[in-house]
């Protein structure tokens, strides 16, 4: 069974053309793999209908742009799934 | 179609913000500075401005579906193909669909016919950035009406 790291980083390697061994769950999608905000938003699609969820990006990028969260917390791979984790909860819930 | 204002849409025909479907009109003009050098002896309707056609279509159905809440920025065109040539005169059916509602963005899928034949689609990603002037947004209410799009029935 693959993990939501698996997914994500299937989704990532496909959309962006990055090879699947450079994407780690440390990986920063901005900084460290270089994925723009508009690539991002065909991650963020793909992701959105691969596990029924919506990403809050507009929310997200309003605490980062106010100072509440840093990039890390939403784009370092790992971090991102444990969102997306905590998403999938909501949903079930 | 006014072409010189880049305003494609003359009017929608169908707006049916439940099933993420908009459906309009878009007649090329007889006559534009754009058919003098596109191309001289030939005048034919650029495919970017096919393009343009679903983009506008679309992009108010993504308006009324985020409640005009911000304007629908055309951020990508993917699979966007153009499939027969289009002329002065003709009139251009554009039928225009949200797929995907994400936050901040929309993805959308467009079509188009002229005389029955299909002539163009697109696969297309908007942002949704905020209104960068009021007066942009209180200016769309009188484009809406204009084009026959219920606009204020979807504003929040």
């Amino acid at each position: 069974m693959s993990t939501t790291f698996d997914k994500v980083a299937e989704i990532i390697a496909e959309t962006c053309d990055i090879p699947r061994e450079n994407i780690k769950p440390e990986s920063h999608a901005i900084n460290d793999l270089e994925i723009d905000s508009l690539d991002f938003l065909d991650i963020a699609f793909a992701i959105d209908k691969a596990f029924g969820i919506k990403l809050p990006l507009e929310q997200w990028t309003q605490e980062v742009n106010d100072g509440k969260a840093t990039t890390d917390q939403y784009f370092v791979l790992k971090n991102l799934c444990e969102r997306i984790d905590e998403l999938i909860a909501a949903k079930g819930a | 179609m006014r072409l010189e204002y880049f305003q494609m849409v003359d009017r929608f025909v169908e707006v049916d913000v439940g099933a993420r479907l908009a459906r309009a009109i878009c007649t090329v003009p007889m006559q534009s500075t754009v058919f003098e050098g596109h191309f001289p002896g030939y005048p034919l309707m650029p495919g970017v401005l096919l393009i343009e056609c679903m983009a506008q279509t679309t992009g108010w159905l993504v308006s009324a579906l985020t409640g005009f809440t911000g304007l629908p920025a055309l951020a990508g065109v993917k699979e966007g193909k153009i499939r027969a040539a289009v002329f002065p005169g003709d009139v251009l059916e554009i039928e225009g669909r949200v797929i995907h509602e994400g936050s901040g963005y929309a993805i959308g899928e467009a079509k188009g016919r002229c005389k029955g034949a299909a002539v163009c689609d697109a696969t297309l990603t908007y942002r949704i950035i905020p209104y960068p002037s009021e007066e942009l947004r209180t200016g769309l209410w009188e484009w809406a009406e204009r084009i026959n799009f219920p606009a204020k029935e979807f504003a929040k």
